[in-house]
């Protein structure tokens, strides 16, 4: 590189900067969104966080409750995420280029991924609590559609990746196809596999609450419910049960991540 | 009686452009053929027209007195299970052992059942063992394979189309990323399987020099066609600038 273009090149960054910076700028004034303004109310919102939403012993009593919904509402996510892993394998090994059994299969496996996919957790939610009502039904089924969407996304990527050439390998030795997948694509891609789907149960345990507040299931309906009743020290204690489960998830799922890659 | 009989074969993915035109030769049982030319001259289309790995257009292609093209799905099943394959870049499964990752090699011989649950005989089990020992990398044997080096790794990859009791094997490359030291273990390895196993080796290479050494007969190809065809005492300097289209002084022979 002569020193020509690479003083081309530099241009091409600030000027890139400047047009990010140009953006910002103009959303800003189209939305009238102040940041200064923003940071000025920090104070006074950390100052009625920290008088609200602090967990007094009067709201421990409520906590057996709490856990039992909040052990619901985890378990439900869990489910959710390995029954949808299962569905998300058969779509992914049919949408994958290296596997797919025919052009027509593997479209609507991607058609199936994507429409599932996005479409937020949000709108799902709201839409199957029409059809199914208010029960936890509904938030699985919400979580599950979700995570379909995005694990036959993740597995196509993982079995184009990782299996092209045993693949070709195994098809010269005159391998059936169902051989083929079961003992080169499946023994490649597990390890991945196994990592997307945890990171699912991470996310869906988060997600859980969101879904739960509109569906009115688990967690979500108990942090909607003391919200409402403008009981914050409850609504602080439910909070922070779901982010030390959070973490613990993190950390367990981090673990099985070293241990098996 | 030839092993394997090309006719007028022609191979194109685009109308416009082919990639093999009229390539006719024929080989016979336990001979080891080179195939050499410059990139993109049609090599490994043409190893892999024969095993149907990419279909052909034109011609025929007889192998043990069967017509690949018109054979049908089990048909063709049986035909790759006669056929070894040996990659450039091993193609191995590496998470699997080394010893799995041989007994594949027998899954063009099982139901889809007795391929997924892994049921081989203990005489399969055993091949794979001696091939392994053969190979002198049974003490891996249960080892993964992404610990093994490249050259122990084509070892595998040999011992995997070995297991399949081949008439043929189709080597694409199997030197290109190897070490000189282990490129000539390699090829030692396939020169022993012709003239001691009599199967029949069909070896794509790069270098003029190995192909030299170690083959009864040297094909060459330039830009999809067959330039040279006979024995490697014959490929002198004016065939070698024809199938590389320049002068032997500007290639790196060694």
């Amino acid at each position: 590189m002569n020193e020509k273009t690479m003083r081309k090149s530099r241009w091409q960054t600030v000027i890139f900067l400047l047009i990010i910076i140009t953006l910002t700028y103009l959303s800003s004034i189209i939305t009238s969104f102040s940041f200064a303004d923003g940071l000025a109310t920090i104070p006074e919102a950390l100052g009625w966080m920290t008088s609200n939403l602090m967990v007094t012993g009067e709201s421990l009593d409520k906590l057996p409750n709490i856990l039992e919904k909040l052990a619901e509402t985890t378990f439900m996510s869990i489910a959710a995420t390995t029954i949808a892993a299962v569905v998300s394998l058969f779509l992914g090994v049919l949408g994958s280029k290296t596997t797919k059994v025919n052009n027509f299969l593997s479209v609507f496996a991607r058609f199936i991924a994507s429409v599932s996919r996005n479409i937020p957790v949000v709108a799902w939610s709201l839409v199957l609590l029409i059809s199914f009502g208010q029960n936890s039904v509904t938030g699985f089924l919400a979580l599950f559609v979700g995570t379909v969407g995005f694990l036959t996304r993740a597995f196509i990527e993982s079995i184009d990746e990782a299996s092209q050439s045993s693949v070709e390998a195994l098809t010269a030795t005159g391998a059936t196809y169902f051989q083929i997948v079961g003992k080169a694509v499946i023994p490649q891609c597990l390890p991945q596999m196994i990592s997307w789907v945890l990171f699912m149960v991470e996310t869906n345990i988060r997600n859980a609450t969101l879904v739960g507040i509109l569906t009115g299931t688990g967690i979500g309906y108990t942090f909607d419910m003391y919200y409402k009743m403008l009981d914050y020290n409850a609504v602080a204690l439910v909070t922070l049960t779901i982010v030390i489960t959070v973490i613990m998830v993190d950390l367990i799922s981090n673990y099985v991540r070293k241990v098996i890659l | 009686m030839a092993l394997l009989k090309v006719e007028g074969l022609g191979k194109s993915y685009t109308a416009d452009k082919k990639i093999l035109k009229n390539i006719s030769f024929e080989i016979k049982a336990g001979e080891l053929v080179s195939i050499i030319g410059p990139s993109g001259a049609g090599k490994s289309t043409l190893l892999r027209c024969i095993n149907r790995m990419v279909e052909f257009n034109e011609g025929k292609i007889i192998f043990n007195n069967q017509e690949v093209g018109n054979l049908n799905k089990k048909e063709l099943r049986h035909l790759r299970a006669n056929i070894g394959m040996v990659f450039q870049h091993y193609n191995l499964v590496p998470r699997l052992t080394v010893i799995e990752n041989v007994l594949h090699g027998r899954f063009g011989y099982k139901t889809t059942m007795q391929g997924l649950l892994g049921r081989y005989t203990e005489k399969e089990k055993a091949a794979a063992f001696h091939l392994l020992e053969k190979m002198g990398i049974h003490e891996h044997a249960y080892k993964r394979c992404d610990q093994l080096s490249g050259g122990q790794q084509q070892r595998v990859g040999i011992c995997r189309a070995l297991i399949q009791e081949p008439k043929l094997i189709l080597c694409d490359e199997p030197i290109a990323s190897l070490d000189p030291n282990s490129s000539k273990i390699i090829m030692d390895l396939l020169k022993s399987i012709s003239t001691e196993m009599g199967i029949t080796c069909l070896v794509n290479l790069h270098q003029v020099d190995v192909a030299q050494y170690y083959s009864d007969r040297i094909i060459g190809l330039n830009k999809g066609e067959i330039v040279f065809n006979g024995n490697s005492t014959e490929l002198h300097e004016d065939n070698i600038n024809r199938i590389y289209g320049t002068k032997t002084e500007d290639l790196i022979t060694s």
